[in-house]
């Protein structure tokens, strides 16, 4: 850990002003992410920027979406009762994250920029791509049982760790980012990246940008959601595979559907591919068999993480079947 | 003897309100003038040496005092000897594991250590290493101790031309004791031959007298404290290069020097259950008599030192079969060197014999329950001794009763709910019951209250609750007027606290002890005029003395050699796997003590709950990963190595025979910190089995492993 300078912004104008002026400073929220990657010198900001007094906690019902402020914590995120209400999914997938204190801590915007949790990334004596351009990716030869079967390059097999952004992702949800003079908006399915040949960026937000929040259209999935998380211990353990799974059924037919995967690339990953498939079709075991086969059709795994293919395939079939039974 | 004894109800914790208001104090939170924080920076590389070592930055960082390594370390009368371990902190340029200590820097505040050490430049020279266990298997190195070697009585193999037979090979991966008190040390010298130290230790006097020796002083110039330990199970038995290196950074600085380890440093330099492969070869006669066990054993250890535990032990005795062959050996990698963890050796080699003995009971058709029955043994035929205590058929029956054993459906894979597969699985565990040599002293006051001291351990079990009630059951006082003080060196002998002996050794110096004391209160009574029973603060008054001090030490004697001693265990578990996604919960256990005499009914049912708990860690989720091309552990973080949370643990019921071993003691109490946890991880694959057909032979029973799995049946 080296020594660094903590500053404290009190607007959001101030918060982007004292980040433009430092190329090395970073912003700090709740801090469960940060804090950890600069005890294992994974990050070394020389300024800390903490950005928990700007006014962005505000969960509040707007014109056709919910807007959730970036410092809203997961927790007041997940407890809200305009969540519970009409978020179902993006509450399950919150309370299925972290620990109550790391959800009691952390924070939208956080949650978003969280890095991955890929252990070749956070040892910095082994090589990593993602941490150290052209030093390689330990995990592709290594230990990588955790990593990606969907999106992945020679360069990172990493996978994004978030439960939060899987249930964004199928929520169709809106990314709100503060820039020096002004707003821009950007679709959740976008915001990270594939690792490609730049594994070193997790997304796309700018270097003097901030995140301002979230914003998830209303829907009409009702209750008929389902957030799976299989992990390797009833809690506190990040995903092998979870899904996000929502539908509108009209009698037997579905009439909308949405999935996501996570654990399974470095992005949350939609499956819009399926989503068409199933759409207008009646739900039938037999046709939820053959959705999930194919969405894990173009999967490529390694040595370590072969189930992840079925049990990815498993996953969506029990899912769905929840997400339909739900009432 | 034991019948006599009129044990208090149960008593709470004596040190419950301590520890949960946080006056307990542990090593780490003393605080001495002038206290000083050590941080330790450690090899990157896993073997080789330190050709340079630049610690210029981190000297003139803010707060600094010193860098200590293997170049300015100070004289250290125990390294000046050749003899002894190869790998001693700060001894030499030599890297023998990764993340070995090669330095400490020692600054006024823990965040300036911190800082300091992230400037300290090592350079290396790398050598080819090896530590892959699983590739690594042909290059066994025979233990030198006979008694851990090869074992056959009646013929070697006879599985092979039994009726009906199993043969298979089991593995375990490395597991951390990671208790949640980190490791560390704070040691002052009070003067340049005198030391103090506050340590986390499960032995106060084996920490005094490795320091002692290590920095040439008489034992009695070294003082340790160590009244609290938050959790060891194995891994403070022994006292670690880092605490000898900050004793010698206390001695360069001239001030109290504190050093409490990260979470990952936990992983590599206070020891392991070291990985295993085991090969268990089963055979029967057609009505399900054992007619021949082999069990062969390789487990990891260290280049630099050998470790060897006892992970075929109970194969030679737990059931009645003439023919027994045993083998053992270890493999010596790069890597840091494991030390006991709780059920040491025996719970290794259970998780083996007992998923074997279920294979083959499955094999024959047989209620496993019934096949254990059939072959308990009336005597041990390792040892050619009777037990002195053994209760298995009525332990076998209490549990089957309490799980619900009858819903169990021999034919696995049928019982479900909803999408889960519902299964039940048994095992038995032991492990051996001793009693050492302990002194305690007796301090009666003339209000009546009585202090106990001895230099006995507890890390975590409730030894002063188990003594306290022992000293109550002897004098008839109420437990609340007796204290029992321990953990510190100046007190009056006893043994480190491992092999679950505390209770069994020190309990029956208080019950010696504290006998004597009556004997000499009678006479004291009597001499005075006043009746043999006389209340003791009347006794004292009379006598006109302040207290009346009794020492004594106390060991076992001849019944030692003439029984076979061990304490059993039975855990019965309910488990549900998920259809789909591979995902296995437990969801009940009963599990059931068969220790002698409980002299402590609330703290001994702790010792079975956390066993249980720590069993279910071991059979679903830890497993210290570790890339073989690196040396380096991959998960070493409480995020990443998983043990059991809350929400993974269901209600845990447990039973306790609570029959007294005639022969073990004079409470007939036997120990139970190690048989709360052996074959709980077999018990879980059986019952994994029993619910799918599968059946799983490598630790842990991940969801992976459950999916990849074909069921056998
Ligand atoms: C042991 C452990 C287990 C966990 N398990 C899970 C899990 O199962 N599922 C899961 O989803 N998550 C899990 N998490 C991760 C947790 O969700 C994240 O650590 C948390 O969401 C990060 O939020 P924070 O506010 O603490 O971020 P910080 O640590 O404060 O910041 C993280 C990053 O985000 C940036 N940042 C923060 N706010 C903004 C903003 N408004 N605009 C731009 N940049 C910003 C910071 O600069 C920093 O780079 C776990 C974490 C830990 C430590």
């Amino acid at each position: 850990m080296i020594n660094f300078q903590y500053l404290r912004a009190g607007s959001t104008e101030k918060a982007l002003a004292l980040l433009a002026k430092d190329k090395n400073a970073s912003f700090i929220a709740g801090g469960t992410n940060l804090v950890d990657l600069m005890k294992k010198g994974v990050s070394s900001p020389d300024k800390l920027i903490d950005i928990n007094k700007l006014p962005l906690k505000d969960i509040s019902l707007e014109e056709g979406h919910i807007h959730i402020g970036a410092l809203a914590s997961n927790a007041a995120v997940a407890d809200h009762a305009l969540i519970r209400e009409k978020l179902p999914l993006l509450s399950m997938a919150l309370n299925k994250g972290a620990s109550a204190q790391l959800r009691n801590m952390a924070t939208v915007g956080g949650n978003l920029m969280q890095r991955t949790r890929c252990g070749y990334f956070y040892d910095i004596t082994m090589p990593c791509n993602k941490r150290k351009p052209g030093s390689g990716c330990g995990a592709l030869e290594g230990y990588n049982r955790m990593h990606a079967i969907f999106g992945h390059s020679e360069n990172c097999i990493a996978v994004h760790p978030s439960d939060m952004c899987v249930a964004l992702a199928a929520l169709d949800a809106v990314v709100v980012i503060g820039q020096p003079n002004g707003e821009r908006r950007i679709a959740l399915s976008e915001f990270h990246r594939l690792p490609g040949k730049t594994p070193q960026l997790d997304n796309n937000l700018k270097a003097n940008e901030i995140i301002l929040g979230v914003e998830v259209p209303l829907n009409t999935y009702g209750r008929h959601v389902q957030y799976l998380k299989v992990r390797d211990r009833s809690s506190y353990a990040f995903a092998l595979v979870s899904v996000a799974a929502a539908l509108e059924l009209d009698g037997n037919r579905i009439r909308e559907v949405r999935l996501a995967l996570g654990g399974v690339a470095h992005k949350p990953w939609r499956l819009t591919a399926t989503e068409a498939f199933l759409r207008g079709r009646e739900f039938d075991p037999a046709l939820i068999r053959e959705a999930a086969n194919r969405s894990v059709a173009e999967a490529r795994a390694f040595k370590h993480n072969k189930f992840k293919i079925t049990l990815a395939a498993e996953s969506i079939v029990q899912a769905l079947s929840e997400a339909s039974q739900q009432s | 003897m034991s019948e006599k004894f009129l044990f208090p109800d149960d008593t709470d914790r004596v040190d419950g309100v301590a520890k949960v208001t946080g006056k307990a104090r542990y090593f780490a939170e003393f605080d001495l003038p002038g206290l000083t924080y050590a941080v330790l920076v450690t090899s990157s590389i896993t073997k080789g040496r330190i050709t340079q070592l630049n610690t210029r930055n981190a000297a003139r960082a803010p707060g600094v005092l010193a860098v200590v390594s293997h170049l300015n370390r100070p004289v250290t009368a125990g390294y000046e000897s050749k003899e002894g371990p190869a790998m001693r902190i700060f001894y030499t340029d030599r890297i023998f594991f990764n993340g070995q200590p090669v330095a400490m820097v020692v600054a006024d505040t823990f965040e300036r250590a911190t800082h300091a050490a992230s400037l300290v430049e090592v350079g290396y020279e790398k050598e080819a290493f090896n530590t892959d266990f699983d590739g690594s298997l042909d290059q066994v190195k025979k233990p030198k101790n006979p008694a851990q070697g090869a074992y056959q009585r009646g013929e070697a193999d006879a599985y092979k031309q039994a009726a009906v037979s199993v043969e298979a090979t089991y593995t375990l991966p490395v597991e951390t004791h990671n208790p949640m008190e980190l490791h560390g040390i704070l040691a002052f010298w009070n003067a340049a031959d005198k030391l103090t130290v506050y340590a986390k230790t499960q032995g106060v006097k084996a920490t005094q007298g490795t320091l002692a020796r290590t920095f040439g002083l008489p034992a009695e110039n070294v003082q340790v404290f160590s009244e609290f330990v938050g959790g060891g199970f194995g891994m403070a038995l022994r006292t670690w290069p880092l605490e000898i290196g900050t004793v010698m950074a206390a001695k360069l600085v001239g001030r109290p020097v504190k050093l409490v380890i990260t979470r990952d440093q936990m992983f590599t330099m206070v020891g392991n259950r070291p990985a295993a492969w085991q090969k268990i070869g089963l055979g029967a006669s057609r009505n399900g008599r054992l007619t021949g066990i082999t069990h062969h054993s390789l487990a990891q250890s260290s280049v630099y030192e050998d470790f060897m535990e006892n992970i075929t032990g109970m194969s030679k005795f737990m059931y009645g079969c003439e023919n027994v062959n045993t083998t053992s050996g270890i493999v010596p990698l790069d890597l840091s060197v494991p030390i006991w963890m709780r059920g040491p050796g025996e719970a290794t080699g259970a998780f083996a014999l007992e998923s074997a003995i279920d294979e083959l009971a499955f094999k024959l058709n047989m209620d496993p329950l019934d096949f254990r029955v059939l072959n308990d043994p009336e005597t041990d035929l390792e040892k050619n001794k009777p037990f002195s205590d053994k209760n298995l058929k009525e332990a076998y029956k209490r549990g089957a009763q309490a799980i619900g054993w009858k819903n169990r459906v021999q034919r696995p894979a049928q019982l479900t709910e909803g999408d889960w597969q519902i299964g039940y699985g048994v095992s038995t565990g032991v492990f051996g019951a001793f009693r050492r040599s302990a002194t305690v002293r007796a301090v009666l006051n003339a209000d009546g209250s009585l202090v106990l001291q001895s230099a006995a351990s507890d890390i975590g079990p409730g030894t002063a609750t188990g003594m306290v009630r022992i000293a109550a059951g002897v004098l008839g006082i109420p437990a609340s007027s007796i204290t029992f003080e321990l953990g510190d060196s100046s007190l009056p002998p006893a043994p480190s606290q491992g092999g679950s002996s505390t209770l069994s050794t020190v309990g029956a110096a208080v019950n010696d002890v504290c006998l004597q004391l009556l004997g000499n209160l009678k006479e004291l009574a009597v001499n005075a005029g006043l009746k043999a029973d006389a209340p003791f603060a009347d006794i004292l008054k009379k006598n006109n003395l302040p207290y009346v001090e009794v020492t004594k030490e106390s060991k076992g004697g001849a019944e030692q050699a003439k029984y076979s001693m061990y304490s059993f265990s039975i855990h019965f578990v309910q488990v549900k796997v998920h259809r789909r996604t591979g995902v296995v919960k437990v969801s009940r256990i009963v599990s059931v003590g068969d220790a002698g005499k409980i002299v402590s009914p609330k703290t001994a049912k702790s010792q079975m709950v956390g066993g249980a708990v720590g069993g279910m860690g071991m059979a679903l989720t830890e497993e210290a990963v570790l890339d073989s091309r690196y040396g380096r552990y991959i998960n070493n973080n409480f995020g990443d190595y998983h043990v059991p949370v809350n929400a993974d643990v269901p209600d845990i019921e447990v039973i306790f025979i609570d029959k007294p071993d005639p022969h073990i003691n004079p409470m007939g109490a036997k120990g139970m910190g190690e048989i709360a946890l052996t074959g709980f991880s077999a018990a879980v694959a059986n019952a994994v089995f029993n619910a799918t057909g599968k059946r799983i032979r490598s630790l842990p029973i991940t969801p992976d492993k459950v999916l990849q799995e074909t069921a056998g049946v």
